[in-house]
This record gives structure tokens, C-alpha cells and sequence, in this order.
């Protein structure tokens, strides 16, 4: 019987399956895979942004006093540049008339500013916008034209310009029809400290 | 006397060599291999100028990785300095700038022989059955070179590195629900920042590479069990000499082919020499004039377009309109336009299945398919081509059509066409009158 039992399992005892072994090995394994999968959480976490990184997105403070009507100044808040648009009396009557070229001229998207600011100037005063200068598109930084005509065509009412790939954006940071951002600019979370100076990364509280 | 000395010492010295090698193959496979994969390797006897560059591939992936090695002795892999290291390598580094040029045309030419080999894949049948995995192992090899070209372009820290990331990070933030997370946690931060560069230079330098070999050495092994395709499509390995079994119309691939490839590596590098000497900067598309000032965060540049090697698929990028959202539920998004991007390199990899032709190689297809290979490489360098300009480069139509830019029309037009080869590809290689196949590879005395 044993002429040719070399060691090699034979074909008869290939079938017989140690149950008791198999599952052993399969629980090991699985347990295994589990411990590796919690093992890359901690390498995954790594890449996410440091405390460093956090503490540099605290809120700014910015003296809005020396921006002259109709034009604006660029502050910094979490590395990104924040607009803050004096709109002259001109521009802020024209901003309710273009609604019908515009994608979302209402703000019915929530996401793109505070509850505080959901109006036709996207701000809190009619004339002080303060506005992401991000593109909602790619993220570029579109380039202000803030005054009608110029490069932008004889049809243009003043806005920003986003020079990637094209999107149009009127002195509110709504988005035209038309352009590759789905969206308007986002309006950052800010309020007033005094008539001459706003708080960047802090919301309004909102009366009821 | 002196004769007889010299013979004793030949036969001495050759007998130690061959001690010495059966030492070594007694503890590693040395000569197998280089039997399998070298002297007795045996290839297509008629291969032609196409089958250059798979071996320029493995030229320039070299060069990449030893001119590499010697660019992170000087590179300084930090948002404050890294601008300023690149210009010291330039400047002050003796012979810093050959190296740093031998790297930044390399990686143009890396793209135009890979290029080149998936198009000689393409218009033989490379990837047909048995070679599937071959051309698989080649797309991930693709993708994984994009991904190193990408995490490479950060590194000197221009305004082109800087706001071609921060413009592809963005990608992702247009997947739905997750997007923004993802795309904070690639950059490590709220915006492309020194976090962003370090762990870049990272995926540059250590990670990518790796895999790259990987694959690379998978690619090569795949090839070696099946056995090289041909100009004619066709199988050597169905007839062989009945007593050695070597296929009938193979060849050596040494000494055979190394010699043959040494003449497309000199044709090649005389071309690569010639562009590091006179136009490293190749008019602006190997490295673009915006990259020369450093990143500003706060100033995009007035036209972005990504080296040559992506603006095919950043044309589809850009022509892809935004899905304009469904009430308030579902909010407007450009995930359209970045899904058809992925999806324009990943389709790549379902040509094996797509192909239902009964011939691989273009010598033996018909008309039906030449038009739509010629339609796809015409689409291919027109979309390469609009990818570089601005979408305003033509103007706009009238208010007739909307104002639209013509240029997005025409990107839109190709766009079409672009995946059109692939979509009906089952039908058209089916429907296409194929020529007879020869039993033994032409071509050759």
C-alpha cells in the first residue's frame, strides 16, 4: 500500500479536508488583512492637513477704510486670496439687472455663501463685497475687471475674469451663463468689527 | 616558446572566467537568463523602424532616473527655497544645468517614444489576444508616467508648477460628496503649499519610480512568455524548425536586435542632444516661459496650459460643458468634463475587447478602419494642438450660434470623434474587409 507514498498528498487524501485547519487559517488571515488595513489609517491621517497647517487658517482682521470706490484690495485668509470689492453706487444698481445672464443669480446654491449674504450684492453692505478670489471651476484666480467695456467686449458691465479657462463673473462673484465654473464664488464667512474693519473666517450671527 | 605561453595563458584565463560562471549560475540563474531573455529570445525577423522604441523607453527611463539621482544632491524640496535651488542647479552647480536639461527634455521625450510605441501597438495589433496583459501593464505604465510628470512639474516651483497643481488637485474636488476632502488631503492643506511640494516631491522621487519598475519589469515579462508581435500580425510560434523548435521566422533577439536598436539609440540621441544644446525650451511647450517666475499664490498667470504631452486630454477637459445641477438637490458640477478626461486615457486599456477585427495588423485591415485610425490621430493632434491655446484663439461665432468660442466648438467636434474609435470599434473592425494573412512573416530575403 505503501509502494509509492512518497510524502505527496494521494488523490484520496486530497479530498479529506481538515475543517478544523481551514478554518483556522481563513479567521488568521482575515484578522490579519484587518490589522493591516488599521495599520494604513495612520499613513492615510499623515497626509491630511497638519496642525501647523490649521493654526495658518485662524481668521484675519482687514482695515477696510482706505479702498476707494470702485476699486478693491486682496487680503489672505487660509492662503487664499480674499477680495474686497468698494462697489460705487453705479455698480451696485446694476448688479439686479443682469440676473437673467446668470447662472444662479438668486444663490439658491447654499453652499457658495453664510445665510447672511444670500442677497443680489452676495455681502452684508450693499457696497463692501468680500468674495474668494478662487475660481469655482479649477481653482485659478480670476483677474479683476471691474470696470465696463475695456479688453472684455463692449457688452461687459465690470467684473472678474478668469484668464484658465475662460469663466466670467460679475462684481458680486455670481457666475455667467456659459462658462466652465457650475458655480458663483464662494463668499467667506466674515463680520464687522467696527464700520472700518472686518473679521475674515468668522460668520455674522445671524438674527432670527 | 613565446606562442605556446601566450595559448597557456588564454586557456588559463578562460578556464577561471567559465569556474567562475558556473559558481555563479550554481547559486543564481545567471545564463538562463540570459538565454531566455537575450541570446535565445527569439523575435520576429521583420521588425521594422516602429519597433525602435520600446528600447528608447527603457533608454530614457534610465537617463530619467540617473540624471534624477543627481538633481536631488543640489534640489531643495521646500516652498521657500526650491525656486531658488532649480536656478542654483542652472546656474552654479558645474554642468548642474546639462543634468537639469538632460531631465526636463527627457521627459518630453520620454512621451514622444511612448507615444510612438503605443501607436506602433495600435496599428499592428500589439494588443490583441495573446497580448492583452502586455497592453495593460502599457497603460498602467502610461498612467504612472503622467503621474511623474505631473508630480515632477511642481518641483521647481514656477507659476506654471504652481497653478497647473493646483488646477489638477482641483479635479477632484469635483467628485461628488468626497471631492474636497479629497483634494485637501492631497495637498495637505487649504490651498497648494509647502506640504503640498514636500510630499510631491515625495511621490516624485521614491513612490512613482518604484511602481514604474515594477510595471516596467512586468511588461517585459509578459512579453517573454508569449513572444513579440510583428508588423504582420502574425503568430511565429506556429511554425517552428522541427528539430531545434526555434519559430521558423524568429530571430536572436541578441545579437540581432541590440545591434539594430543601437542604431535607433544613436538616431535618437543625436536628436536628444541636439534639442539639450539648442532648444531645451522647445519655443516654450518642453518647459513653459510662465515656469521661469516663481509661484505666486495670488496671481494666476493670464494663460495656463499644461505641457504638450496632456493638452490632448485637457482639451476634452475643457470642452466637456458643466452638468447644470437638478433642482436643489443635485448642485451644478464640472465632474462631466473631468470624468470624460479620465475616461479618454483609461479607454486605452478596453481596445484588446473592443478590436473584433479578424486581422491585427493595418497591412491586412481595410478602408473602414484606416478612416477611423486617420479620423482618431487627426483628433489627437487637434485637441494636442487646442490644448495649448487659450479658448478664445479663434474668436467667437455670431449670436447665431449662442457666441459661442469657435474653438471650443471644433474642441467639442473632436471630442466626439476622439471617442467615437473606441465606441464603435466593435462594429467598424467587424464590418471592415479584411485582406488574407500571409502564413510567414514579408517583408524580409
Amino acid at each position: 500500500m505503501s509502494d509509492n507514498h512518497n510524502g505527496a498528498p494521494q488523490a484520496g487524501e486530497a479530498s479529506q479536508v481538515d475543517l478544523e485547519k481551514r478554518n483556522f487559517l481563513i479567521a488568521t488571515t482575515a484578522i490579519g488583512a484587518i490589522g493591516a488595513a488599521a495599520v494604513a489609517i495612520p499613513f492615510v491621517k499623515s497626509m491630511t492637513p497638519s496642525e501647523r497647517a490649521k493654526a495658518a487658517g485662524a481668521p484675519v482682521e482687514v482695515d477696510i477704510s482706505k479702498i476707494e470706490p470702485g476699486t478693491m484690495m486682496t487680503a489672505e485668509w487660509r492662503g487664499k486670496p480674499v477680495w474686497i470689492i468698494n462697489r460705487t453706487e453705479e455698480m451696485t444698481a446694476e448688479l439686479p439687472k443682469h440676473n437673467d445672464q446668470l447662472t444662479d443669480p438668486m444663490c439658491e446654491i447654499t453652499s457658495q455663501q453664510p445665510g447672511y449674504c444670500k442677497n443680489t450684492g452676495r455681502s452684508i453692505k450693499p457696497n463692501i463685497g468680500v468674495v474668494v478670489g478662487i475660481c469655482t471651476h479649477l481653482g485659478c484666480s480670476p483677474t479683476a475687471k471691474l470696470q465696463p467695456g475695456g479688453d472684455m467686449g463692449e457688452k461687459w458691465e465690470g467684473g472678474f475674469f478668469c484668464p484658465c479657462h475662460g469663466s466670467k463673473f460679475d462684481l458680486a462673484g455670481r457666475v455667467y451663463k456659459g462658462s466652465p465654473a457650475p458655480m458663483n464664488l464662494v463668499i467667506p464667512p466674515y463680520k464687522y468689527l467696527s464700520d472700518n474693519t472686518i473679521l475674515i473666517g468668522v460668520d455674522t450671527e445671524e438674527k432670527a | 616558446m613565446t606562442d605556446n605561453n601566450k595559448t597557456g595563458l588564454a586557456d588559463k584565463l578562460s578556464k577561471g572566467a567559465n569556474e567562475g560562471l558556473a559558481w555563479v549560475d550554481a547559486r543564481f540563474p545567471l545564463t538562463s537568463n540570459i538565454k531566455t531573455h537575450l541570446t535565445e529570445y527569439y523575435a520576429p525577423k521583420n521588425f521594422n523602424f516602429w519597433y525602435f522604441f520600446g528600447s528608447l523607453a527603457l533608454l530614457v527611463l534610465v537617463l530619467q532616473i540617473l540624471t534624477g539621482i543627481f538633481l536631488t544632491m543640489h534640489y531643495k524640496p521646500d516652498a521657500e527655497l526650491a525656486f531658488g535651488s532649480v536656478e542654483y542647479i542652472m546656474r552654479d552647480v558645474p554642468w548642474g544645468w546639462l543634468i537639469r536639461y538632460m531631465h526636463s527634455t527627457g521627459a518630453s521625450m520620454f512621451f514622444v517614444v511612448v507615444y510612438l510605441h503605443m501607436f506602433r501597438g495600435v496599428i499592428y495589433g500589439s494588443y490583441r489576444n495573446p497580448r492583452e496583459l502586455i497592453w495593460l501593464f502599457g497603460v498602467a505604465i502610461f498612467l504612472c508616467l503622467m503621474g511623474e510628470a505631473f508630480f515632477g512639474y511642481l518641483l521647481p516651483w514656477g507659476q506654471m508648477s504652481y497653478w497647473g497643481a493646483q488646477v489638477i488637485v482641483n479635479l477632484f474636488s469635483a467628485i461628488p460628496f468626497i471631492g474636497p476632502d479629497v483634494s485637501e488631503w492631497l495637498r495637505g492643506d487649504y490651498l497648494v503649499s509647502d506640504a503640498t511640494l514636500n510630499r510631491f516631491f515625495a511621490f516624485h522621487v521614491i513612490a512613482l519610480p518604484l511602481v514604474l519598475l515594477g510595471l516596467v519589469a512586468a511588461h517585459l515579462i509578459a512579453l517573454h512568455e508569449v513572444g513579440s508581435n510583428n508588423p504582420d500580425g502574425i503568430e511565429i510560434k506556429k511554425l517552428k524548425d522541427p528539430q531545434t523548435g526555434i519559430p521558423l521566422d524568429g530571430i536572436a533577439f541578441h545579437p540581432y536586435y541590440t545591434v539594430k536598436d543601437l542604431v535607433g539609440v544613436t538616431m535618437f540621441l543625436i536628436v536628444f542632444s541636439a534639442i539639450i544644446f539648442f532648444s531645451p525650451e522647445m519655443g516654450g511647450y518642453f518647459l513653459e516661459a510662465n515656469n521661469f517666475v516663481p509661484a505666486d499664490p495670488f496671481k494666476t498667470p493670464a494663460h495656463i496650459a499644461p505641457v504638450w504631452y496632456f493638452t490632448p486630454y485637457y482639451s476634452i477637459l475643457r470642452a466637456v460643458p458643466p452638468f447644470p445641477g437638478l433642482g436643489s438637490f443635485i448642485p451644478p458640477s464640472q465632474f462631466p468634463g473631468v470624468v470624460a478626461m479620465g475616461v479618454s486615457v483609461a479607454i486605452f486599456a478596453l481596445m484588446p475587447w473592443l478590436d473584433k477585427s479578424s486581422v491585427k495588423s493595418i497591412r491586412y485591415r481595410g478602408a473602414l478602419y484606416k478612416k477611423w485610425l486617420a479620423a482618431f490621430v487627426i483628433s489627437f493632434f487637434i485637441l494636442g494642438y487646442l490644448g495649448t491655446v487659450p479658448s478664445n484663439i479663434w474668436g467667437q461665432f455670431g449670436s447665431w450660434f449662442g457666441n459661442a468660442d469657435r474653438a471650443t466648438v471644433v474642441a467639442r467636434i473632436f471630442t466626439v470623434v476622439y471617442f467615437l474609435f473606441f465606441i464603435l470599434m466593435p462594429w467598424y473592425t467587424k464590418k471592415d474587409n479584411t485582406l488574407p494573412v500571409p502564413e510567414r512573416v514579408t517583408g524580409t530575403k
